[in-house]
């Protein structure tokens, strides 16, 4: 008797360990945008279907940067699955630090990838991050004010079109600002943005031997024409203003026009955030007259696997259903059309029924506009639109950004903070051996 | 005339009081008012205060999100863990340097505070790095040990100070009485000095709960306690102030009430001395 309670209880432990053992778990690091939290909400469908666990570690963009890079360099093996973005992915890549996703079977056909987005999530002619969401950069304008000003915004305007536009719309004495766009420091932050003006204007980063161009008459032309829209158009403390800020102020009813991430389209649009819903436009970012290069950037977050992870088989699982076409599928049922995570696959835009979103077609023709492999008008040697693919653009994007950002608030010319901008850059790629 | 000038004075007094105690307070206050606006309400300019509709919609949409419980029981464990396991080493400490001081004992009191005048970053990947050898990241033993090394100087440091003010005569007493080393301090000193063990507790809690340098960098999913959870509410892309403010307001609740609960010691051990 003694002896088979015991057999039992030994028999109840070793299924208890065993089914311990087969009970996966992976963990996700991402960051609190709309749609990652739809994801998470989504997830428990994938844990039904393979018996693998999830857990979320959500965190702030800053933070997550830093924590994935720490993680990841220091092979701590803390998360499975990260979300990474177009700037780390090809970084990362070159070092080893990722898994490619060549492995992802047939049937996620990744051709159906927008061929940007996947130019950007590529090493050496392999997808190392699969994109979840994409986005490009483009003009929403408050059509009501348009009208009002007697002025219609072409589909494809140039930078003039937007000056007049904005001197047209800007309206102190009621608060209104012709033209919103990004002057916070920080290379995603305010340079996102200058960059891709500089692209437009025919400026680049780097000739194609590393060396510094912010002294040439191009970025000056740039920079000075960002700074003037600022200060004869733009809202005051605009040096402090990024994409929340400005968010905030176009829901509002604040600003004629606001330039940034097509992702936004949907909160303006959205009746329960937005005053001014009803009455937003979409045209493309401008381009200068005569050049071709119009002013937007590409943009994704996208899943990746960390090299050394203990679970790259149940992690290549999870990447194929998030960024499915059935999970877009699972998205539209449950939530509607307008929220289906964007600019990812070629087979959502050729869907009649996502067509009715209003911004669906800006959002493509926007990011289809934007190459990484060209985005300048002058040939460069790196890869990356509104930044440069390479480690150490993060410091000097932010330490510039600092320049520009003064430039913003009064503190400097845009001649002075060209030459500062130079000198440190030319210092810190000198110090880094290019 | 006199008593005027002391009434008003008085009241004077009580405005200032009360003045400092508002500005002091207000940041908690407005983060607990904009918990109950929209989204669109939350970021309102002009602002509002008091006369909008009241909506615990935030609430309900984090209780959805996060395992608020289980981000909580870690921040239990954490802060009441590293506090006991500082207390213990701590008050021996304290007691030795208060009662037997030698001529370095002034040197070793600088020396452990030196510590705190290191910024945490500076030695974020040495302790990353020894915590992946010793299979510590996002653990809660691990977490518990950081920050009881991290608050230790400030508990010694007030423990020392209450203990100076006990006349180590009475321990002497004790002594003569045939009290051991175990018995003087657990008997006779601990009782003496419980305002200020009481208010070394519970500030070490406080810091402890809001740590939030190590237990972002050194947690993940497992071990992660409710800074982490502040932290997962701020977005990039997207407003998000209502929301944020409902997780603090649910992260500061446990820690207020406890303060508000506890104030006494607190304010006791914080202006007065061990003895009066």
């Amino acid at each position: 008797m003694g002896h088979g309670k015991s057999l039992v209880a030994s028999t109840a432990i070793a299924l208890v360990t065993a089914s311990g053992a087969f009970a996966q778990t992976l963990t996700i690091a991402t960051v609190n945008n709309g749609d990652m939290i739809r994801m998470q909400g989504l997830s428990s469908e994938f844990t039904e279907a393979t018996g693998i666990n999830l857990e979320w570690v959500i965190l702030e963009e800053n933070i997550l940067r830093q924590r994935v890079t720490q993680d990841i360099a220091t092979s701590g093996g803390q998360f499975d699955i990260m979300t990474i973005g177009m700037y780390e992915t090809p970084i990362w890549a070159e070092r080893g630090w990722l898994v490619s996703l060549d492995g992802l079977p047939e049937d996620y056909d990744k051709d159906d990838i927008l061929p940007a987005m996947r130019a950007g999530l590529s090493f050496d002619g392999s997808l190392y991050a699969a994109p979840f969401y994409g986005e490009s950069s483009m003009v929403m304008y408050r059509t009501d004010l348009m009208e009002a000003a007697g002025l219609e915004m072409p589909q494809e305007p140039t930078w003039a079109d937007i000056e007049a536009a904005a001197a047209a719309m800007t309206d102190r004495d009621n608060n209104i600002n012709g033209i919103c766009i990004r002057g916070r420091a920080g290379w995603g932050e305010n340079m996102a943005f200058i960059t891709t003006v500089a692209n437009s204007f025919g400026a680049r980063w780097f000739d194609e031997d590393w060396n510094a161009q912010l002294d040439s008459p191009e970025w000056l032309e740039a920079v000075t024409f960002y700074n003037n829209l600022l200060q004869n158009y733009g809202p005051p403390g605009a040096a402090n203003n990024g994409f929340n800020e400005n968010l905030t102020l176009f829901q509002q009813g604040r600003c004629g026009m606001w330039i940034d991430a097509t992702v936004a389209a949907s909160f303006v649009t959205n009746p329960n955030d937005s005053t001014v819903a009803d009455r937003v436009g979409f045209a493309l970012a401008p381009n200068k007259e005569g050049l071709e290069k119009r002013a937007n950037w590409l943009w994704a977050w996208a899943l990746a696997i960390p090299a050394g992870t203990q679970q790259e088989e149940a992690a290549m699982q999870f990447i194929n259903w998030a960024t499915s076409k059935d999970y877009l599928e699972l998205v539209a049922a449950r939530e509607g059309w307008a929220n289906v995570p964007p600019g990812s696959r070629i087979s959502l835009y050729e869907n009649p029924e996502y067509a009715s979103v209003p911004f669906a077609d800006m959002t493509l023709r926007s990011i289809n506009a934007a190459d990484p492999n060209n985005p300048t008008v002058d040939p460069v040697p790196y890869v990356g639109i509104q930044f440069v693919a390479i480690p150490e653009w993060a410091g000097i994007g932010t330490s510039a950004g600092q320049e520009f950002s003064a430039m913003v608030a009064g503190q400097l010319t845009p001649e002075q903070a060209l030459a500062r901008a130079q000198a440190l850059v030319t210092d810190e790629m000198e110090a880094a051996g290019y | 005339m006199a008593r005027s000038v002391t009434t008003q004075r008085k009241t004077l007094n009580t405005a200032i009081a009360w003045g400092i105690g508002l500005v002091l307070f207000f940041p908690i206050l407005w983060t607990i008012l904009t918990s109950f606006k929209t989204e669109a309400q939350a970021i309102a300019d002009p602002p509002v205060w008091f006369f909008f509709d009241w909506t615990l919609e935030n609430y309900r949409v984090v209780q959805e999100r996060s395992n608020y419980s289980r981000f909580l029981w870690n921040s239990i464990i954490i802060a009441g863990g590293s506090t006991i396991l500082g207390m213990i080493i701590a008050i021996p400490a304290a007691w030795s340097m208060a009662f037997v001081p030698s001529n370095r004992t002034k040197d070793i009191l600088l020396w452990m505070l030196s510590t705190k005048m290191l910024p945490a970053v500076g030695v974020l990947y040495p302790i990353y790095l020894i915590f992946i050898q010793l299979g510590l990241l996002d653990t809660r033993i691990g977490l518990t040990i950081v920050l009881m090394l991290i608050n230790l100087p400030i508990m010694v440091w007030m423990l020392y100070t209450y203990f100076k003010e006990i006349p180590g005569e009475i321990l002497e007493a004790a002594r003569m009485d045939g009290a051991g080393l175990r018995e003087e301090i657990l008997y006779v000193l601990t009782p003496m000095a419980i305002p200020g063990i009481a208010s070394t507790v519970l500030l070490n809690i406080i810091l402890a709960w809001n740590e939030a340098f190590w237990t972002l960098n050194l947690t993940a999913a497992r071990a992660a306690p409710l800074t982490a959870f502040i932290a997962s509410y701020s977005s990039p892309e997207g407003l998000f102030y209502a929301k944020l403010s409902a997780a603090s307001t649910m992260a500061i609740a446990p820690i207020l009430i406890l303060g508000w609960f506890s104030q006494k010691q607190l304010v006791r051990g914080l202006t007065f001395g061990a003895v009066k």
